[in-house]
Formats: C-alpha cells, sequence, structure tokens
C-alpha cells in the first residue's frame, strides 16, 4: 500500500470516528448520563478509565520530553517537540473525557472557589491546570522560531503561522538562546508538576480504604511507572509515524523501544508484587478484585489484550534479537504496548469497584444503577472512540503543520511549507 | 434458639399489626395539617408536604397532632422475661410507645445549641423482618428517583437447610465521625454538622462521585436524572414534584448530576418529627435519639452491650449501630 492510501485511510479513520462520537457528545448534553451505563456500586467506568489513561499517556509523553529539554540528552532530541505536542494532545483527550464523566462539567470552577485541600480530587484538577499552562507554554516557546520562519511561507501556512506567534518576526540568535531558556526553565518547573499530578492521580486512587484492590502505597509509583512506559510506547509509534518518522527518527525509536522495555518490566514487577502480595493475604475484598480480573466476565481484558497483546507479545518483539534492531517492529510492538495500557486502566477502575461494599447491597435494590455489573454502555463506547478520532485528528494536523525544525540533518528548512514533502511510513 | 427468634418475631408483628392499624387511620381520614407548636421552622414547606403521603406519616410522629389518643393504642401486652430483656423491651412493653418516647427527647435536643446534639441511629436487626417500609418510606419522603434508595435493606441467608436463617440490614448513611467521603471531595460540598449529621450541599457539588468511591458502606448515590415514567405515554405530574430535603424545595433538575444520600431527614428533624424511617418501622426496630442525652433511648440501646458498628476496622466511626 502506498503512503497515500495509508494516509488517507488514517484521515478517514479519524473522522468517523469523530461522527461518531459526536453523536455521543450530543447525547452526553442532551440526556446528561443517562445513557452511561455506571450506577452508584459502580460509580466510575470507561470514561474515568480512559482519562486515567489519556493523562498517563500525556505525562510520560511529557517526562520523555524532559529527556531533551531539561537533561539535554541528544538521543532523543529530534523526538522532544514531538513528545511534547503528544503531550498536550492526549491531555486535551483526557480532559474532554471527564468533563464528559463530570456530572456538572460547568460547576468545575467550584475548585477554585471553594477549594478542599484536603482532597486529592481538588489538587488533581489544580495540578493538571498548571500541567497544561506549562506545557502549552513550553510547546509555544519550543515552536517559536520555526513558526517565525515557517510563517514567511505564502497562504494559508503562513497566516496560521503568523497567527500562532501573534504576528512576530523575531529571528534573532538572542531571541532563540532566551527561547530556550525559557524552555528549560518550564520544562524544569513541569518535571515535577508532571509527576505530582500524575502521582497524585494514583494517589486519588491509593488512599481510598474502602477499596482494598487500590489502597496501598505502591498505587502512586505504579501510576507513573505505567505512565512512562505507556508514554514512551505512544511516542515510539508516533515518532516512526510522524512527518517521515522511520527515515528521521530510526536510531531514536529504537531506543525508545529499549527504554519502553525497562519500564514495562518495572511496571510488570509491581504489578506481579502487588497480586501475588494480594493473593497471599486472601482479604476477602482483595481475592474478590483479583478474581474479577482473572476469571470475570471480562477475563479477556486481562489474559488477552493485557497480559498477551499488551505486554507478552511486544516483551518478545523487544527482546528477541530478530526483531529488536528492526525499527518498524520495535514502534508495532510500542504501538501493542501504548493500546494495552488502556486494558491495565480498566482493569485498574472497574474490577476495583465492581465488588459489592457490604454483602447484599447489590440484591437489596432492585436497579440497573445499584448492581456491580458494568459494561459501558453504546454511548460511552462511541464517545471514548470520538475521543480517539480527535487524538488522531490532532496528530494529523500536527504532522501537517507543524514545522519540521531540530532536525540534525540538512535541508529542513526548505522542506517547510511544501505540502506532499512528508511520506508517512 | 429457634423458639426465642420466633418469639421475637411474633412480637415484631403483634406490634406491626398495631402501627399498621395506626398508619392507616391517617391516610383513611385526610388529617387536617396543623401547624402545631412542635412544627418549629419552616411552616410553608409542611403546608405544602400535606399533600403528601408524609404529612400523613409525619404528622402521626407528632404529639400534637390530635393523634395522642391513637398512639396509646399501641400498648400491646407482651409477653415478659424472655431472658434477653433490654431496655428496649422495656421501653417497648411499658405503656408509651418508643416512637413517643424519642419524640419528647427529639424535642428535647432540638432546644439545646446544634453542638451539643449528637444524633444517632439504633437499628435492632432481631426485630427487622426486612419489609422495606423504611426503604419505602424514605423514598417517598425525598421523592427519589430511580435508582436511589438511601436506605436500602440488606438481605442475607445464613446456614444451610434445615439450619438457616435470615438476617437484614437497614442501610441508612451511618454518619460517621470520621467519615472517608468528606476529605475527598474536591469542593467541601459534603461536610460533617456540629450535631453530627453529614450532608451535600447540592449547589456546590460537581458530580466527580469521588464520595461514592469513597464510601466504605454504599451509602451514597448518583442522581442520574432518570424519572420513573420514562419511557411511558407520559411523564407523570408527581415525579416533577420538588424534593423538600434540607428544608429547601429542589426541583427535579437542580439535583440531577450531583450525589445525594441519607440526611437524618435533618428538614424533619427541625420540624420536630423523627426520620421517616424511624415512624413508619412496622416493628419499632429503627431507633434514633442524642447520644448526648444520657437519658435517651438510644443511649440505653447503644450503652447494652449487643450494639456493633458495621465496618468497625476501618475507623470510620459510625453513628449508627446496630442490635445483633
Amino acid at each position: 500500500m502506498s503512503a497515500k492510501v495509508l494516509k488517507s485511510a488514517f484521515w478517514g479513520v479519524g473522522v468517523a470516528l469523530v461522527l461518531a462520537g459526536s453523536w455521543a457528545w450530543i447525547d452526553r448534553w442532551v440526556n446528561g448520563e443517562k445513557n452511561a451505563n455506571y450506577g452508584s456500586l459502580v460509580p466510575w467506568g470507561l470514561w474515568v478509565a480512559a482519562y486515567i489513561y489519556f493523562i498517563g499517556l500525556s505525562a510520560g509523553s511529557f517526562l520523555v520530553s524532559s529527556l531533551v529539554y531539561v537533561f539535554q540528552l541528544k538521543r532523543f532530541e529530534s523526538i522532544g517537540r514531538l513528545a511534547l505536542f503528544s503531550a498536550v494532545v492526549t491531555l486535551i483527550l483526557a480532559l474532554l473525557s471527564i468533563s464528559a464523566d463530570l456530572g456538572h462539567p460547568f460547576r468545575a470552577w467550584h475548585v477554585l472557589v471553594y477549594p478542599n485541600f484536603g482532597s486529592p480530587m481538588a489538587w488533581m484538577i489544580w495540578l493538571y491546570s498548571a500541567y497544561f499552562a506549562v506545557i502549552m507554554l513550553e510547546l509555544w516557546f519550543v515552536l517559536r522560531y520555526d513558526l517565525v520562519v515557517a510563517s514567511k511561507s505564502a497562504g494559508f501556512r503562513g497566516t496560521f503561522y503568523r497567527m500562532l506567534v501573534f504576528g512576530s518576526r523575531d529571528e534573532s540568535p538572542e531571541t532563540l538562546a532566551s527561547d530556550r531558556q525559557i524552555v528549560r526553565i518550564l520544562a524544569t518547573i513541569g518535571v515535577p508538576v508532571a509527576i505530582m499530578f500524575h502521582g497524585g492521580v494514583g494517589a486519588l486512587f491509593g488512599v481510598i480504604s474502602a477499596r482494598p484492590a487500590w489502597h496501598g502505597g505502591l498505587f502512586p509509583i505504579l501510576f507513573l511507572v505505567s505512565a512512562l512506559a505507556s508514554g514512551g510506547a505512544l511516542l515510539a509509534i508516533v515518532s516512526a509515524v510522524f512527518q517521515d518518522g522511520l527515515r528521521r527518527n530510526r536510531d531514536t525509536v529504537l531506543a525508545l523501544g529499549t527504554l519502553v522495555l525497562g519500564l514495562l518490566a518495572i511496571d510488570l514487577l509491581l504489578q506481579i508484587s502487588e497480586t501475588l502480595v494480594g493473593f497471599y493475604g486472601n482479604e476477602p475484598a482483595r481475592i474478590a478484585n483479583l478474581k474479577t480480573i482473572y476469571g470475570g466476565p471480562y477475563w479477556w481484558v486481562f489474559w488477552v489484550w493485557q497480559l498477551g497483546l499488551g505486554t507478552l507479545v511486544p516483551l518478545a518483539l523487544l527482546v528477541l534479537p530478530a526483531t529488536r534492531k528492526d525499527p518498524r517492529v520495535v514502534a508495532g510492538a510500542c504501538g501493542l504496548i501504548a493500546v494495552g495500557f488502556l486494558a491495565v486502566r480498566l482493569n485498574i477502575v472497574i474490577p476495583g469497584l465492581a465488588d459489592e461494599q457490604l454483602a447484599g447491597l447489590s440484591e437489596a435494590f432492585s436497579s440497573p444503577r445499584l448492581t456491580t455489573d458494568y459494561v459501558p454502555s453504546t454511548i460511552e463506547f462511541l464517545f471514548t472512540a470520538g475521543l480517539v478520532g480527535i487524538g488522531l485528528l490532532l496528530f494529523g494536523l500536527g504532522e501537517w503543520l507543524m514545522p519540521h525544525g531540530g532536525e540534525p540533518s540538512a535541508g529542513e528548512a526548505p522542506a517547510v511549507g511544501t505540502e506532499g514533502s512528508h511520506v508517512t511510513a | 434458639m429457634a423458639k426465642t427468634s420466633r418469639r421475637k418475631l411474633l412480637k415484631g408483628a403483634a406490634a406491626s399489626v398495631s402501627t399498621l392499624a395506626l398508619a392507616a387511620t391517617p391516610l383513611s381520614r385526610a388529617i387536617p395539617v396543623q401547624a402545631s407548636e412542635a412544627i418549629g421552622p419552616a411552616p410553608g414547606v409542611l403546608a405544602r408536604r400535606g399533600r403528601n403521603l408524609s404529612a400523613a406519616l409525619a404528622e402521626r410522629g407528632a404529639p400534637s397532632g390530635g393523634l395522642l389518643p391513637a398512639t396509646h393504642a399501641i400498648s400491646v401486652p407482651l409477653p415478659t422475661g424472655s431472658g434477653t430483656a433490654v431496655a428496649a423491651q422495656q421501653a417497648a412493653a411499658s405503656a408509651e410507645s418508643s416512637v413517643v418516647r424519642m419524640q419528647a427527647e427529639l424535642k428535647r435536643a432540638m432546644e439545646k445549641p446544634i453542638a451539643q446534639r449528637k444524633w444517632t441511629m439504633v437499628i435492632d436487626q432481631r426485630k427487622c423482618v426486612g419489609c422495606s417500609a423504611c426503604t419505602v418510606a424514605c423514598i417517598a419522603e425525598n421523592n427519589l428517583p430511580p435508582g436511589i434508595a438511601y436506605r436500602p435493606v440488606l438481605e442475607e441467608e445464613i446456614g444451610e437447610y434445615p439450619k438457616v436463617t435470615r438476617r437484614f440490614t437497614p442501610r441508612p448513611c451511618m454518619h460517621c465521625d470520621e467519615p472517608p467521603c468528606v476529605p475527598v471531595c474536591p469542593v467541601g460540598a459534603t461536610y460533617k454538622r456540629p450535631d453530627g449529621v453529614v450532608v451535600i450541599n447540592y449547589d456546590r457539588c460537581i458530580g466527580c462521585r469521588y464520595c461514592i468511591v469513597a464510601c466504605p458502606y454504599g451509602a451514597r448515590s448518583f442522581d442520574f436524572g432518570e424519572h420513573y415514567t420514562d419511557g411511558t405515554p407520559g411523564r407523570q405530574p408527581y415525579e416533577e414534584s420538588p424534593a423538600l430535603e434540607y428544608g429547601k424545595e429542589w426541583s427535579r433538575s437542580s439535583v440531577e448530576g450531583i450525589t445525594r444520600k441519607c440526611h437524618f431527614c435533618v428538614h424533619r428533624l427541625n420540624a420536630g418529627m423523627l426520620p421517616a424511617c424511624v415512624t413508619t418501622c412496622i416493628g419499632e426496630a429503627t431507633y434514633f435519639g442524642d447520644l448526648n442525652d444520657p437519658e435517651s433511648l438510644v443511649t440505653e440501646l447503644v450503652t447494652s452491650g449487643r450494639a456493633v458498628r458495621l465496618k468497625e476496622e476501618l475507623g470510620t466511626k459510625p453513628n449508627v449501630y446496630y442490635l445483633v
């Protein structure tokens, strides 16, 4: 298949998903959460799982970008801006997901006016607001110089870039140097913010003693490692596809593969530890949770999706000598890992809730809202699919419009603005 | 053992019959609503309430509601000397109904400053027959939509045939002294009042459901904005009538997309009335009162040695006790 066909397919899928998702979006605003299947016993569902999945991707991508902008690692320099861009895109998806989940999204400002400093959720909201601001600013300063250069091109692109830089024409090396300084400062601020933000989301779950499946000190750490592994994996596949990535980022993709392999191994270690300790402890609620994950109606989410396709297959591909040097295979394996982490998130949120708090609670009062059986509704699935579509379109727009810049090899400057010069793998 | 419980059941049934007769009286008579001296604030709210079932139930509990003679009829001769005689049974066996006693104690407690009251509920699981009258009364009182029951009755089967029994656990909010739901709320919409009641500010709640997740008793519900008559030819007007919780009128739409929970009927307490689940319990198995009052019935029961609390190990310190 030619690159052109693949590209059309990419846009086609993105648009189709967004169209499907917009139906769910409209339904959400017209009917509220009536057509969502979660209830009062399993109060969080697919949308919360998708939210923590996307913020994990975002925090992970951002932390990889900090390897470039804080720790000055040359190996990842060519994908620094892409990592930052991925962090922004996935954070937008996360916020869209959680906004639909909130009963009153238009009351979100209450968290600023009526703050509860003891609430992990309040901290999470403040921190992701700060994080959003930092990464948007950082991305702007990373791209500013290239945008100014590119704004000289004619037509739509030139106008678009001029808007993005507010008409600035400053190409001086001093400003470029100060940009880099600002980026470094922002990235340095961003690292602890991202760690607190995402570790804080782990804490949001971990502090809840009412849910033994989550309760414990490992959760914030597990969230951070999962974020790094999933974010790194997403970056590997994106940097292989984005703007002729396989040619430009060949070695970086391989390096990301190694990084992800290590992170996935640590993640696996932590999960095995949680599982074995849980089983050995024989605490009824923990056992019920583990049984739901491994032998419940959605056993395949764990065995097939999370463990098989999301862990063992990519691990083999990243380890075997025959495949680990092939950037296409490495990127593909990382793609599997990135998708597999959605199953990890689902298996955290839903089985952790789908257990009766008191014996007989799910049968005491007949209602689909008062049951421990939860399957996402069509509207929930479509909404999340729509978010994936938005993500695809945003990446597509980024690949089309983002100035290449920062390329070690020569010849990048003329490439800017010459449409059709990018070839997707 | 089996004999004992059968006797208790009979006793409960005897009490129920009289209570049911009592409950039927005001319904058939359509009592006029009186803003009696027992009813303090918000007479407007009460006047509106007079149109529905809860008015009848509420008025019945009020000692000055013109129904006192009927209440006296509750004195049923009860077998004595069951061996496990406790304060509650003595109270029930006396001429005075425990409801009347609790009513007087409520009035006494409401005269104190709010911080000196400690509202406490005691549920006698040996007396509870699992009729779910409390569940239904609560739904009627608070005009609850589908999928929300502040006080379901959990049923468990214990043992195997032929040695088998059932245990009923009515589950209101525990109104914990260390409520896990309160610190997690990002906007401070849920809080503990000085009298111990854990309440929700419906206008402030953003609907994140973190409190539902954090509650170890499943005592919080999300209002999905559903109606019982959805999917029928017409939505019925009673479903659009306001909820009167916290002494305010909450239109149906104003409580959609937020978390709701049992609040010990604080709107009724303010009006000098016991919670709806207490006055409707057919076997007088639910007790309510002020634990700071050493003379109160709940204090007697809590200190009887029979009282336990759910999930004590979590350190939540519930204010709902069960007599086992």
